[in-house]
């Protein structure tokens, strides 16, 4: 849709340049005039969603996005007194794309579909809250906790390596599962993993159990302790851009390769000599390192956390972003994730507030059982079942790379000239 | 230690048979959806959840008419139990009809298939949620008991070593109610025609086509038992429990998907008998862990058991342990 729109505007790469410019400066001065507003915020951010869709160079759109997301959009949204929500759902939006890239390296790559995700999550975030407060001195005799704050930044990559070692003891029952059983088996893992957490508060206090983890250390930034919503949405976005390296280098490298090949048919990639364990373990391990790192993040900006934000229904939610956008297509992944968490968090709330004050007003009666905040798991399933019977693909479908004939064509003729010319060269004994 | 776990056993064992029964007909639901479409249908859970709601919707609407002191419960337990039954199979074959039949035409990968049910299962979690709080300003349900006599089983003047075990007469009516299910499902498939078709179609859907079996008619049927039997054991549950809320079929659906893993999927008695011994063993584990472990872990830890026995069954012995090790096909 908004492609046809794009192309009738100009297929000219002055015309869309011209338009996406105008777009971008009169929703950054939408922004900035109308501060407070959701629909302002949302409309600038539609500007990325264009921005992918418009044929540019690929490098050009990586700088113009992040100009975008990193500076346009929060100087605009800074002038009110929503900057701070606004940068939060930001921060939030970041953390759940990096997730979703990561189940998508799992489910949408190599085909395991993983129903306890947030355990990863769950693992990097209670690595730093035990040690960012002072619950690490209830079972560590040495040492001085809570760690300082500039030491977060040594528990992002401590967060996505333990989440990996948990990927990995993960991955062993999974060797030997498939399927259906798997999501059982993750599932399982999941739910395990959160119970356990929840309840290691005795013999030994570890995780101080349902009580959860209370008054984290800011992190610091060279001596600037970072406590706004602002200012952890630049360290959201910066472990964002080495993920969706890290990711979109994966996805062509040999081992991306190996991983579609055991999705599309696991005895033929073992037949072509694919090493299965090796493989479907470097998926668990990668997709759980992502959301390890990002675990981290999340105990740091909410300076608390228990059981209750590792749920079932979050694994299911990273699940949604991930079919909702595309199982396997990057683009598409980043786009459902950002879908619902807006919807969820800025989208659902604004309405519910909206029928609430009507309701208050004695305009139209709304009971309190229907408002939309409180029917997440409706609308996540009804999005599930729409998706997977009409848009199997997703928002942003997943696209092969397309194999240049020309250039391989051109390869080709040079190779057979070089033959021609000296036929004593390597190659030549057959 | 050990004297303290024996002299509670005959109590666990009534309490662990309570839930094993829970837990067997549900797994039959899963086991009997998974036999004939090869699909983990995680919404029976919610189908189990639909069922307990309804029967308190019947049995508060039958008190408001003043039906309960007219007549005897028992009757009034018959007309939930039939209602709810007729519901949730109705239920089933819906979402059938609505979620897996088109996926079915289109031959799509199962992955999609298990991705609708999770879906299908999150709707009924909402939508009945809203519907209670909607009528009763709270989605957790409270029902007034019905058959609370309570027996005490005198085993301590028998055996000195066991201490008495005290039940109720709900007891008796989830037990009798779960055997009558069980004996007639097990008639059903084993010796009627309907019963035949459905082994038939779980054996090999083409070929059962080609002998003149309506297939998408069979599957309706086998979605309509399964869940109909769903239905009628979430209002055993109600009438056991008495509290219900709208997310008790997750993880129960979870513990009868395990209990029918464990008596081998696909097959009807491994699930009744796999639903029976993780009762008991979760009933064991949740009177002792706190006794074994000296304080360590205590009851909470109950599902983490139950999940370790599934993933240690799926690694060990995925074929459960009444079913055929299935052939991988290339």
């Amino acid at each position: 849709m908004i492609k046809t729109l794009v192309h009738k505007i100009g297929d000219s790469k002055k015309g869309q340049i011209i338009f996406f410019a105008a777009y971008v400066l009169i929703t950054t001065l939408g922004l900035f005039l109308l501060s407070d507003s959701v629909t302002a915020f949302l409309i600038l951010l539609l500007s990325v969603l264009i921005l992918y869709y418009l044929k540019f160079n690929v490098k050009i759109k990586w700088v113009l996005g992040l100009l975008i997301i990193g500076v346009l959009m929060p100087f605009a949204a800074s002038q009110g007194t929503s900057f701070q929500s606004f940068m939060d759902v930001g921060t939030l939006v970041l953390i759940y794309v990096t997730m979703s890239l990561g189940l998508n390296i799992v489910v949408g790559f190599a085909g395991l579909l993983d129903l306890g995700f947030i355990a990863f999550f769950a693992v990097g975030a209670y690595t730093f809250a035990i040690f960012g407060s002072s619950q690490a001195n209830h079972f560590m005799p040495f040492g001085h906790f809570p760690v300082p704050g500039d030491a977060f930044w040594l528990f992002i990559p401590i967060g996505a390596i333990i989440a990996a070692i948990f990927g990995i003891l993960l991955g062993i029952p999974v060797l030997r599962v498939k399927g259906d059983y798997l999501a059982i088996v993750t599932l399982g893992f999941g739910e395990i993993i959160r119970i356990v957490l929840n309840n290691m508060d005795h013999p030994i206090n570890i995780t101080n159990g349902s009580m959860g983890i209370p008054s984290i250390v800011p992190p610091k930034f060279f001596g600037i302790a970072i406590q706004n919503p602002s200012q952890f949405y630049y360290i959201a976005l910066g472990i964002f851009l080495v993920a969706i390296y890290v990711a979109t280098r994966l996805e062509h490298s040999k081992l991306g390769r190996a991983w579609k090949a055991v999705r599309d048919n696991e005895i033929a990639a073992q037949a072509m000599g694919i090493p299965l364990v090796k493989t479907k373990l470097a998926a668990f391990a990668i997709g759980a390192s992502f959301s390890g790192m990002m675990g981290s993040v999340f105990a740091a900006k909410q300076m608390y956390i228990d059981a209750t934000s590792f749920t079932y229904l979050e694994s299911t939610m990273v699940l949604v972003m991930v079919i909702l956008g595309g199982m396997g297509s990057i683009p598409g992944v980043i786009l459902g994730a950002a879908v619902v968490i807006i919807l969820n968090n800025q989208v659902l709330t604004d309405i519910s507030n909206w029928l609430s004050q009507l309701s208050a007003s004695g305009i139209l009666m709304v009971p309190d059982a229907l408002s939309p905040a409180k029917m997440q798991r409706f609308i996540f399933g009804i999005l599930l079942v729409v998706f997977a019977l009409y848009r199997t693909k997703g928002l942003i479908p997943h696209k092969n790379k397309m194999v240049d004939v020309k250039k391989l064509k051109r390869e080709a003729a040079i190779e057979e000239n070089k033959y021609k010319e000296n036929p004593k060269m390597e190659g030549s004994e057959s | 230690m050990l004297q303290q776990i024996i002299q509670i056993t005959p109590q666990v064992l009534i309490d662990g048979l309570t839930l094993g029964f829970v837990y067997a007909v549900v797994a039959i639901g899963y086991t009997m959806v998974y036999g004939i479409l090869e699909l983990i249908n995680f919404a029976h859970g919610d189908i189990f959840m639909t069922g307990s709601f309804v029967g308190a919707a019947v049995l508060f609407f039958l008190m408001s008419i003043g039906f309960m002191s007219s007549l005897p419960s028992l009757i009034v337990f018959i007309i939930i139990i039939l209602v709810a039954a007729l519901v949730t199979g109705a239920l089933g074959v819906g979402i059938e009809r609505v979620a897996y039949r088109p996926l079915r035409k289109r031959n799509a990968p199962k992955l999609i298939a298990l991705i609708t049910s999770i879906g299908i299962s999150f709707i009924l979690e909402d939508a009945v949620r809203f519907i209670a709080e909607l009528k009763t300003g709270n989605y957790i349900v409270t029902a007034p008991p019905m058959f609370q006599h309570r027996f005490v089983l005198n085993i301590h003047s028998v055996f000195p070593f066991f201490n008495n075990a005290i039940f109720q007469g709900s007891f008796l009516v989830v037990s009798i109610v779960t055997i009558i299910m069980l004996v007639s499902l097990d008639i059903f498939v084993n010796r009627t025609k309907w019963g035949m078709a459905m082994r038939a179609v779980a054996q090999d859907r083409d070929t059962a086509s080609l002998m003149s079996i309506n297939v998408n008619r069979v599957i309706s049927v086998t979605f309509f038992i399964g869940s109909a039997l769903g239905g009628a054991t979430g209002v055993l549950f109600l009438i056991q429990y008495g509290t219900v809320d709208p997310y008790i079929g997750f993880i129960l659906g979870i513990k009868a998907f395990t209990a029918a893993v464990l008596g081998g999927i696909g097959n009807i008695r491994g699930a009744m008998f796999g639903g029976i011994l993780l009762g008991l063993l979760e009933m064991f584990a949740s009177a002792n862990l706190s006794t074994i472990t000296h304080g360590a872990m205590g009851s909470e830890y109950k599902d983490v058991f139950a999940f370790v026995i599934l993933i240690l069954v799926l690694i060990f012995k995925p074929e459960g342990l009444f079913g055929k090790a299935a052939v991988e096909k290339v």
